[in-house]
């Protein structure tokens, strides 16, 4: 069970409760594609990301980038359950998708990056842990129906 | 792998930060230290925290060694000699927390460059900061 502060489930439902989906999942998304170009190998039926202007450009990426930025609302709503509530998704991404777990976390780190760069100071150092500590608990639970 | 323009690029980023060193390292290493707390392990001996004179101090030696081996990135195992000596047999920190420190790092510069910190720039000074932390690990062992 993860132990959440006020201060945790506050940061986290403000930063959601002011998100702009399809500005900041695109951006985190393609900025993944961008940063870490071996992570386009599952996408290989999206189109022209052959370089950073045609991935930022690219609508499926987009669209991709706002559903999965949606993804995250799951465990949002429901903090103290995030491993129950992804353990289908992750077998989808072992079983279906083959997707190495690894980049759950280099997604998690750009979409980071967006938001510090769109929330600048008010991203501060306390605010940036309870963000990063929300994500590792996704990220760790989309990766537990791996085997 | 650097290209030149990437080279370029990643010099005139870290130009534009010397005069806003402290802040910039400073704020890093507080970010790092709320985030992973198992680095704050290494700094028992100094007052971190945030904008004490130790950690701006501290946070502008790290931003200015960075932004001097940004100047000539083909020259790193030269000008980084000393301070590989000193992270292998004096300081020894673990090479993960090089890693944790690069992110952080790259946090503290989109707060500070918004947009500016555009995907491009990113991956060229996460490439540059990769580099760096290989270069300084190299005595280790």
């Amino acid at each position: 069970m993860v132990e959440w502060t006020d201060f945790e489930r506050a940061t986290i439902a403000d930063i959601f409760s002011k998100m702009e989906y399809e500005v900041i999942g695109p951006a985190a998304l393609s900025r993944c594609l961008v940063v870490y170009p071996w992570t386009q190998r599952y996408f290989g039926n999206f189109g022209n990301l052959y370089n950073a202007a045609a991935i930022i450009g690219n609508p499926m990426v987009a669209k991709h980038g706002t559903t999965i930025l949606h993804g995250l609302d799951r465990a949002v709503k429901n903090m103290d359950n995030i491993k129950s509530e992804y353990a289908e998704l992750s077998v989808l991404h072992s079983e279906k998708l083959h997707v190495d777990p690894d980049n759950f976390k280099l997604l998690s780190d750009c979409l980071t990056i967006v938001i510090s760069a769109k929330l600048g100071k008010e991203f501060n150092g306390e605010v940036q842990a309870a963000f990063q500590k929300f994500l590792a608990v996704v990220v760790n639970s989309l990766g537990r129906q791996y085997h | 792998m650097l290209s030149k323009r990437e080279k370029d690029l990643i010099a005139e980023v870290w130009t534009k930060l010397i005069p806003v060193a402290e802040d910039i390292g400073s704020d890093a290493l507080t970010r790092m230290f709320a985030t992973f707390p198992g680095t704050k392990t290494y700094f028992s001996h100094l007052d971190i925290s945030p904008r004490s004179a130790h950690l701006l101090s501290h946070g502008e030696k790290i931003v200015l060694a960075i932004a001097e081996g940004a100047q000539d990135i083909d020259q790193l195992a030269v000008s980084l000699a000393p301070l590989q000596t000193l992270h292998a047999y004096q300081l020894r920190i673990d090479p993960t927390n090089f890693k944790l420190f690069s992110h952080c790092m790259l946090v503290a510069l989109a707060a500070h460059m918004g947009d500016d910190f555009t995907p491009v720039v990113h991956a060229a000074i996460d490439k540059y900061l990769s580099a760096f932390a290989a270069v300084l690990a190299e005595k280790y062992r």
